[in-house]
C-alpha cells in the first residue's frame, strides 16, 4: 500500500484533534475500536491496521540484508516458517516456544542432533499470542483463557492439550491478545487491555492482573493501562517496567507510547485520562490533570507499537548492555510517515530511572515507508544471544556478539 | 431453503472434484470455477464471487479453511491436501478473473439503497474496503458480491461464527441491525 505524506500535516493534526474529540461524542456505539475518533480527511482515510499474511516468507526471501547491528553484532536467521509469530520463550533445555495472534497456534523450534525444526504445540486457539516458559511448564495465553502444559519438553512429539489455568477475563477482540509472563514472585502476570482505541474501560479492563500459577489469588497489580503488550522485570530492583501503546488518532505525532515502571502495587498509568505522562485526553481529560497519575519512565515514539521487551542478564553482550532493556517496536499504523519497526536498548541509571533510549537493530521500516519485516518480541538463548521474532515474515532472528573475540560461537 | 440446498450439495460435489485434482501436480482454477463461476460471477447460492478480488484476502481465506479457521467442510476438503505455495498460486491465479460484469439483481429500490448508504457511512465500511467497495490487499472486495453471500457472511461475523482474521469485522458489526444487514447486501450486490 502506497501512502502519501501530506504538506499540510500540522492542519491535519489540529483537525484530526478537533474531529478526534467530535466524533468521539458523536458516535454511538462505536465502531471499529480502530477508527474511532478517525477524522475525515484524506490522509487520515489511508491509515488502518496492516495485517500480516498467514503464510511465511521463505528463508530466502527473509529481509536479512536490510537490517543493521552496531558495531560487532551479526544478525542471522534463526528459523523461517513460524507463520505470525508473536511473543517467545525460551525452555530449560532450549526450546524455543512461539505464540501467534492470527492463526491459531502456538509453535516450537526443537533443536535435535544440532537442527532445528518447527512444530505444531497447539492448535485451534483462539488468539494464542502469549507464552511463558516456567520450571518446565508452558503457559499459553488466549484471549480470554489461560492454560498450560506441564513437562513441555518432554512431550515435544506429542504434547498433551493445555489445561485450565485461569478464564475470568473478558472476551473482548480489541485489545484482547496478551502477553503474559512469570515475576520474580512466582506468580503469573496477565494484561487486559481496553476494548478499544480511546474510551473509559469497565473496572475489569486497563490493567494487570497477577495471580497465583493455578489461577487463584487474583489481583490487579496496574491501573490505567491501555494495551501493554510486553513486560520484564528489573533483575536489579525488582520492579516490574512495562510498554504501553498510546491511543491513535489523536495526532501524527502524539502521544508517544510509554516505558512504565511500577513501583507499587495498584498505581494508576493514566489511560484514558492522560497519555504520556503529559497529555490530559481530548476526550477524557477534562476534570483530570496528569499530576494524579505515574509518568512513564521514557517515552517511546508516537504510535510506534512498542511491544515485547525484556532486560538483558546474559554474558555475550559487552557490558554496557548489562540490565539493559531491550524493546521490540513493531511500528505504526496510524501515522501518515511510518514510525518504529526496531529494536531499541534502554539504558537505565542506577536509581531505575532512563539513561537513554538507542536504536539497535534497524532496517525492518524501508525507505519508502513500508515494512520489510514486524519485530513483535524479545528472548534470549542460554549463550546470551538475542532472539527477535517477526510476525509479518513468520520468523525468527537470531543476534550475537563476536566483538573483537572472533567468531561468536 | 431449497435452493440452498441444492447450492450446497452443489458445491460439495464441487469440492470433491477439486479434492481429486488438488492432488495431482499444478493447482489450476477450473477446480475453484466450477462452484464460484468461470466467468469470476458464481452462480450458486451462497457461494461467493471471487471476481475482482485481491491476492493477500484470497489467500488468508484459504489459508483459514485449510486450518479449520474458517468453518466450511466443503472449503475445509478442497484445501487439506495443498501446501502454502498451492494457496499462494492459487490466490494469485484467482486474483486475475475480472471483477463481477454485472450485477445479478433486479432494478434498485432507491430508498433502500439510501438506507444503505447512511449505514455504510456511518460504520465506515469504506474506510477499509474503499469509497468504491472494491477492497485492496487483504481487504475482500464487496461491489457486486451475491447479496445472498453478503448477507451471510456479515451475519456470521456479527454473530462470530465466522469469527475473521483479525476480528475487526465482529466489532464492526457488533450494533448493526439485521435489517441493516440486509440493506447492506442488496446495495453492494448492485454496485459494480
Amino acid at each position: 500500500m502506497v501512502i502519501r505524506i501530506s504538506r499540510y500535516s500540522r492542519v491535519v493534526v489540529l483537525a484530526a484533534m478537533l474531529l478526534g474529540a467530535a466524533c468521539a461524542i458523536a458516535q454511538t456505539p462505536p465502531p471499529n475500536p480502530a477508527l474511532v475518533g478517525r477524522p475525515d480527511t484524506d490522509e487520515a482515510r489511508m491509515l488502518a491496521p496492516i495485517a500480516p499474511p498467514p503464510l511465511p516468507t521463505p528463508a530466502d526471501k527473509l529481509p536479512l540484508n536490510l537490517l543493521k547491528a552496531p558495531k560487532g553484532f551479526t544478525v542471522e536467521v534463526y528459523m523461517a516458517g513460524v507463520p505470525n509469530a508473536r511473543e517467545m520463550c525460551v525452555g530449560e533445555r532450549g526450546t524455543v516456544f512461539v505464540g501467534s495472534r492470527l492463526i491459531g497456534k502456538v509453535h516450537a523450534i526443537v533443536n535435535r542432533d544440532g537442527k532445528r525444526q518447527v512444530k505444531v504445540i497447539a492448535s485451534g486457539l483462539h488468539r494464542p499470542n502469549g507464552v511463558a516458559c516456567h520450571d518446565g511448564t508452558l503457559y499459553i495465553a488466549e484471549l480470554s483463557r489461560i492454560t498450560r502444559i506441564e513437562k513441555i519438553e518432554d512431550n515435544l512429539d506429542t504434547p498433551p492439550p493445555p489445561t485450565l489455568v485461569y478464564d475470568d477475563l473478558p472476551k473482548d477482540e480489541a485489545h484482547g491478545w496478551k502477553f503474559i509472563a512469570v515475576g520474580p514472585d512466582g506468580k503469573l502476570y496477565v494484561p487486559v487491555g481496553q476494548p478499544c482505541n480511546n474510551c473509559l474501560p469497565p473496572p475489569t479492563h486497563g490493567q494487570i492482573r497477577r495471580m497465583n500459577l493455578d489461577g487463584s489469588a487474583v489481583e490487579v497489580v496496574a491501573r490505567g493501562v491501555r494495551n501493554t503488550v510486553g513486560f520484564d522485570w528489573n533483575p536489579v530492583t525488582k520492579e516490574l517496567y512495562f510498554t504501553d501503546n498510546g491511543r491513535d488518532w489523536l495526532s501524527e505525532d502524539i502521544p508517544e507510547d510509554e516505558l512504565n515502571r511500577l513501583t507499587k502495587v495498584g498505581e494508576h498509568f493514566g489511560a484514558p485520562y492522560c497519555y504520556q505522562g503529559n497529555i490530559a485526553d481530548a476526550d477524557f481529560g477534562w476534570g483530570h490533570s496528569c499530576s494524579e497519575f505515574t509518568p512513564p519512565v521514557a517515552l517511546m515514539g508516537p504510535h510506534a507499537a512498542a511491544l515485547g521487551m525484556r532486560f538483558y542478564t546474559g554474558t555475550m553482550f559487552p557490558a554496557e548492555y548489562h540490565n539493559a532493556i531491550f524493546v521490540a517496536r513493531h511500528g505504526s499504523w496510524n501515522r501518515t510517515k511510518k514510525f518504529g519497526g526496531d529494536i531499541v536498548v534502554v539504558k537505565l541509571k542506577d536509581d531505575g530511572s532512563v539513561r537513554s533510549v538507542e536504536p539497535f537493530i534497524t532496517g525492518f521500516l524501508k525507505q519508502d515507508n513500508t515494512y520489510a519485516g514486524r519485530p513483535v518480541d524479545v528472548s534470549f538463548l542460554k549463550d546470551g544471544s538475542m532472539l527477535i521474532s517477526d510476525d509479518y515474515n513468520g520468523a525468527i532472528y537470531r543476534v550475537s556478539y563476536a566483538g573483537g573475540r572472533g567468531a561468536a560461537q | 431453503m431449497k435452493r440452498a440446498v441444492h447450492g450446497a450439495l452443489l458445491a460439495l460435489l464441487c469440492a470433491a472434484g477439486s479434492l481429486a485434482a488438488g492432488r495431482e501436480a499444478t493447482p489450476t482454477l477450473a477446480v475453484c470455477l466450477g462452484c464460484h463461476g468461470a466467468s469470476g460471477n458464481s452462480l450458486l447460492a451462497n457461494v461467493p464471487s471471487l471476481g475482482g478480488q485481491p491476492s493477500p484476502y484470497l489467500v488468508i481465506q484459504l489459508y483459514l479453511f485449510r486450518e479449520k479457521l474458517r468453518s466450511s467442510p466443503v472449503m475445509y476438503e478442497a484445501t487439506k491436501a495443498l501446501s502454502d505455495a498451492d494457496l499462494q498460486q492459487f490466490a494469485d491465479n484467482l486474483a486475475t478473473l475480472p471483477a463481477p460484469a454485472f450485477p445479478s439483481a433486479p432494478p434498485e429500490d432507491r430508498a433502500r439503497v439510501e438506507r444503505a448508504r447512511t449505514v455504510a457511512a456511518k460504520h465506515r465500511c469504506g474506510a477499509c474496503h474503499q469509497p468504491d467497495f472494491y477492497g485492496h490487499d487483504n481487504i475482500p472486495r464487496l461491489a457486486g458480491q451475491r447479496e445472498d453471500y453478503l448477507a451471510l457472511s456479515l451475519r456470521a461475523y456479527k454473530s462470530n461464527l465466522r469469527p475473521g482474521y483479525d476480528a475487526s469485522m465482529a466489532e464492526v458489526l457488533a450494533p448493526v441491525t439485521d435489517a441493516d444487514i440486509a440493506d447492506l447486501a442488496y446495495f453492494l450486490a448492485r454496485l459494480h
